[in-house]
């Protein structure tokens, strides 16, 4: 009796031991301190999506949670911050709803043309890829901004400049995403050399870890990454693919994709879009071009 | 059709991943098994409590934590390089070996006290009795639970798709980025391991007939 307590109380030691060395809190991203403007007596003539919104007096946004400085979430606080988060708090704003009538539901990428098919949100904001296969399933507004393929090293590493000096390099992406495919496509490292995980941040643990030797994307999720953390990650190269953001939308509500194509238009044209750049991803030190509105 | 038939790259590429994770991490781990259950019923206490130590720690610990050690803490030890592959197998043979070792063990069980004491009056060593009288009467008894855990292990390779291993598991991610419908590719991907299951199934027929023992 006495012998397995003491096994307990070892094995219970070591546990704690083990769990103690875990990363230290990572510096979250703080508010932008973007205060969104509320329209009122908002009306959206022949969009169900609205009426739906309009008669449970609370919108319901798709987002992601961890990717800094565009959509995340802060472990301890449970606020969602970042680009991202902005762009949807100014579209709720323009429909109508205050910050506090904003519901975030976290959707993997994986799920996002389902939940949006489904009406289980009424849109969606979190890096997603405006291309013609996810138009015959969903609508998109925007684009609202334009992202492109970049590569995110480790601060004391010069020897990778660009995609043509990945040869032997251990290249991190999540698993299955487009830029992993098109660095195995173009051929830009050996097969053996790319390294799939599920999420950023577990690529990004790698890469700090010496384990991989760069971690590719978009370069926006990387700038977050890159603020996050100054020290020890940056962000090289020029980008070398284009990714226009759009907000996801159901397909025929066709309505209320105008009326978010208007706001985030005059975002663009008041300085509003700019205000929430600066507050979030150009904090990385970066500027940014507002895009082209695409009306389709 | 469509979702199978357009992304049969990345099928084949997946099916080649969880194949290689199973042939390996199953070789590995009746091997691996077999030799921890002959140290839990050995006449040496430090060995016997090793085993049983061994036993409880993988059986009590959830295989998606064992293969998360082996992708994200054990390159921090910076001990031996192993690639992401050679790692996950690694964790799925540590894991299933505790499984293997209690059937392994509860086969031993199986065997009359009598012929152990028989092969020592005999002068057998402890080995040989094991290996030449007691382990080839054990196998026969514990091959329908010894296939069991090997399906299981098959469909635990999808555990690994977390950590940089390429196979079915990951297919739904590939699929939904291409912007095909991941339901369909879920259900293929269920349909691939019925037919993967079915040769192991057979095989555990075939064994059963071939050794079954009169009682």
């Amino acid at each position: 009796m006495k012998r397995t307590r003491i096994l307990v109380a070892a094995a219970l030691a070591a546990t704690l031991a083990l769990a103690g060395c875990g990363q230290e809190g990572a510096p979250g991203a703080e508010g932008s301190g973007y205060e969104p403007t509320v329209a009122q007596n908002v009306e959206v003539a022949g969009s169900p999506t609205f009426a739906a919104m309009k008669q449970r007096g609370r919108v319901i946004v798709g987002v992601k949670d961890d990717q800094p400085g565009l959509g995340f979430r802060d472990a301890t606080t449970g606020q969602f911050t970042g680009f991202d988060i902005d762009i949807a708090r100014m579209v709720a704003g323009g429909l109508g709803f205050s910050p506090d009538q904003i519901d975030y539901k976290v959707v993997p990428s994986a799920a996002r043309e389902d939940v949006i098919e489904r009406g289980e949100v009424d849109y969606y904001v979190g890096t997603y890829t405006i291309n013609d296969k996810r138009k015959q399933r969903v609508g998109f507004a925007g684009p609202y901004y334009t992202a492109g393929q970049g590569l995110l090293v480790r601060a004391d590493d010069n020897a990778i400049t660009g995609p043509q000096t990945l040869q032997g390099k251990k290249v991190c992406s999540v698993t299955g995403s487009t830029p992993i495919q098109r660095v195995r496509d173009q051929n830009l490292t050996e097969a053996a050399n790319i390294v799939e995980f599920q999420t950023y941040t577990q690529c990004v643990d790698q890469l700090i870890n010496n384990q991989v030797d760069a971690v590719t994307t978009d370069d926006a999720i990387l700038l977050g990454y890159a603020s996050q953390n100054p020290e020890q990650l940056k962000v090289v190269g020029e980008k070398f693919s284009s990714e226009p953001y759009g907000i996801g939308l159901p397909k025929n509500d066709t309505a209320l994709r105008t009326k978010v194509n208007d706001l985030l238009q005059a975002a663009i044209d008041d300085g509003t879009w700019k205000t929430i750049y600066d507050g979030t991803l150009g904090k990385s030190g970066t500027q940014a071009e507002p895009p082209t509105i695409d009306r389709y | 059709m469509n979702v199978l038939l357009d992304n049969a790259d990345v099928y084949w590429r997946a099916i080649l991943g969880t194949v290689g994770l199973f042939v390996v991490s199953a070789i590995g781990s009746l091997i691996l098994g077999t030799l921890i259950a002959g140290l839990r019923v050995s006449p040496v206490p430090v060995l016997r409590t090793f085993g049983s130590l061994y036993v409880t720690l993988l059986r009590n610990t959830p295989l998606t934590l064992v293969l998360f050690f082996f992708a994200f803490a054990y390159p921090r030890l910076e001990l031996v390089e192993f690639s992401f592959f050679t790692l996950a197998c690694i964790g799925l043979t540590l894991y299933t070996a505790a499984f293997v070792c209690e059937i392994v063990r509860s086969g031993i069980n199986t065997v009359p006290v009598g012929q152990a004491e028989a092969a020592r009056a005999l002068g057998f060593t402890f080995t040989q009795t094991l290996g030449q009288i007691v382990l080839p009467q054990a196998v026969r008894a514990v091959v329908p639970p010894m296939t069991n855990i090997q399906i299981a292990l098959l469909k635990n390779t999808t555990i690994a798709s977390g950590f940089a291993v390429f196979q079915l598991g990951s297919v739904y991610s590939v699929l939904s980025e291409r912007g095909y419908n991941v339901m369909i590719g879920l259900l293929w991907i269920a349909a691939i391991f019925v037919v993967l299951v079915v040769p192991l199934t057979l095989l555990q027929r075939r064994l059963d007939a071939k050794w079954g023992v009169a009682r």
